[in-house]
């Protein structure tokens, strides 16, 4: 009689427990929501007040004479992204290959930990080696300020090595061994197994990590203030100095009030949206590449 | 078309990884010796205990140390039930289907919003809206927020790796569903869990842009939840931007690099234990 009340109490115990859980398992989506519409509902009168095109086309970024015109760090955004990517891509996967093909099991040994190690390391301190080696560098190597689109675009390109380095491992790890035997048992050499049978398997997941990648090195701030000069005009080339939209953010945001502050919550929307664009596409690629594997 | 010698073209293909892997090898070790070195020499107990005098030019980090901690701990606080349980919810309550598919997109879109986001969000609800203002509070909501998907993810993989025979004999043994989260599933997969909280300690104090609009940049002590502080890293990095101190900038910047090499050895090790565990 007794154990029985006990087991009913357990059972209702455990679908409460159930319940709760099921609450508390929306928190990640219910953050997701309230984020969205507390930068959205800053963000978005202010954009409707003075036009989609006056913000996104507009070159002149004059907050005082109430010109809000984001798109030199829209374009400077692009530019330090696409240098970030051309440096980084390269790189990461080079590692990502060597890590799960070439290398012994020692030398992972070592280079595996390395790699998450870059993964740790504040951006903040990334910024600081960006402005006390590599700025003074460009600047004795091909004059100008220093503070430019290149020496962001290097910065940006180390600091999303982590990123794509371990998902494409993941995903080269995630490749059937019989793929790879029947690559060597027909006669190919690793490299071309690498290179006609891995990386063509592993591609999805290849692909999502440099989306992602791509996704750091849009929102990534403060690295970026430190070394890209932060001038509020479309840069004329390479060692112009740029500002993103992150920085337009950071830079402003201590001292900004009425419709600077919402203004700059618009570069928020802007930036959220291409956040949540690139994260949906790399969410459907890796997907992608969890379905055609079953 | 002429074809190229397949064991020439692995050479190259191989010579040219090897150099990539080396060159982001080189690139790591550099950056983590250049500040040791630089930083070192500036380190000493009084630079630890001791308070910042004259904003940051003189003195030590003691206030931006115990700052660090205290939003660090807060942010925990919050972030690691609702990811553990979230993470139990997953593996343990479900088994796919719609639900599970959106709270795993929502986690995984939260994971990849830019640090600076949440630092709007929370400077416009937690300091604003709700009034808290710039405060160790606000602070810890906005960090909880951040590293909500990264307790998650690894929580959600640690329980994943528990081998289902060990719930099958908890079952047989005529425990509840609760009961064997509770007492089997969760002490097994603990390592893991874990090492997901370390790897967010790392987060939290690495994290600038979004604290230096939640919780502010105060260097005094704090003394209740409503005061604002400074971390480390907003120390270091309004040191080195405003060019205050350099021999102070380089300490903090070594602190910070040794608190992450720290909070790494630890996952790596704990991470090793519970995988030589399971396999």
């Amino acid at each position: 009689m007794a154990t029985a009340r006990r087991g009913n109490r357990l059972e209702r115990n455990d679908r409460l427990v159930r319940w709760a859980l099921l609450v508390v398992a929306f928190s990640a989506v219910s953050v997701l929501l309230v984020i969205t519409v507390f930068i959205v509902g800053q963000g978005a009168p202010i954009m409707f007040r003075y036009g989609f095109k006056s913000f996104l086309v507009g070159t002149d970024w004059y907050p005082s004479e109430k010109l809000f015109g984001l798109w030199p760090m829209i374009v400077g955004s692009v530019y330090v992204t696409l240098g970030a990517m051309i440096i980084g891509v390269p790189l990461g996967l080079s590692c990502a290959v060597v890590l799960t093909e070439f290398a012994s099991k020692r030398v992972r040994g070592v280079i595996k930990p390395v790699v998450e190690l870059l993964a740790g390391i504040p951006s903040v301190v990334y910024g600081f080696m960006g402005v006390v080696i590599l700025v003074p560098l460009i600047r004795r190597a091909f004059g100008g300020p220093g503070l430019s689109v290149l020496a962001a675009a290097i910065i940006l390109g180390i600091m999303i090595l982590p990123t794509i380095i371990s998902i494409s491992v993941d995903s080269l790890q995630a490749v059937p061994p019989s793929f790879r035997e029947g690559s060597i048992a027909l006669g190919a050499t690793k490299w071309q197994t690498v290179k006609m049978v891995l990386v063509p398997a592993a591609r999805s997941g290849i692909i999502a990590s440099i989306i992602l990648g791509m996704g750091r090195a849009i929102g990534e701030t403060m690295a970026v203030i430190m070394v890209a000069g932060n001038a509020a005009a479309v840069p004329n080339s390479l060692l112009a100095p740029v500002r993103t939209l992150t920085s337009n953010i950071a830079l402003e945001m201590g001292y900004a009030a009425g419709e600077h502050r919402q203004a700059l919550f618009a570069t928020g929307v802007i930036l959220f949206v291409i956040i949540m664009v690139l994260n949906t596409v790399a969410n459907v690629t890796a997907s992608r590449m969890k379905g055609t594997r079953r | 078309m002429r074809r190229i010698d397949p064991r020439a073209e692995q050479a190259v293909a191989g010579a040219v990884l090897w150099t990539f892997t080396a060159l982001t090898v080189a690139v790591l070790v550099f950056i983590i010796l250049f500040v040791l070195r630089k930083g070192l020499p500036a380190l000493s107990w009084s630079f630890l205990t001791r308070n910042p005098v004259d904003m940051g030019k003189a003195g030590g980090i003691f206030s931006t140390i115990v700052g660090t901690l205290v939003l660090t701990a807060g942010a925990l606080v919050v972030a690691t039930p609702l990811g553990v349980g979230t993470a139990i919810y997953l593996t343990e309550y479900t088994w796919g289907g719609p639900v599970t598919r959106v709270i795993r997109f929502g986690a995984e879109c939260l994971a990849g919003i830019p640090s600076i986001i949440f630092g709007l969000f929370g400077f416009i609800l937690f300091v604003t809206k709700l009034k808290f203002g710039w405060s160790i509070l606000s602070g810890s909501l906005t960090l909880a927020f951040m590293i909500l998907p990264t307790i998650i993810r690894t929580s959600e993989e640690a329980i994943k790796s528990v081998p289902p025979v060990y719930r099958t004999v908890s079952f047989s043994l005529g425990s509840t569903k609760w009961q064997t989260v509770t007492r089997v599933v969760v002490p097994s997969a603990l390592p893991g869990i874990v090492t997901g909280i370390i790897l967010s300690i790392g987060r939290s104090i690495g994290e600038t842009a979004a604290v230096i609009f939640t919780a502010g940049s105060a260097l005094r002590l704090p003394t209740s939840l409503f005061s604002s502080t400074r971390t480390m890293s907003v120390h270091f990095y309004i040191l080195a931007r405003e060019g205050l101190s350099m021999p102070n900038a380089y300490g903090t910047a070594a602190i910070l690099v040794i608190a992450i090499l720290g909070v790494n050895l630890l996952t790596y090790y704990l991470m090793n234990r519970f995988i030589k565990k399971y396999s």
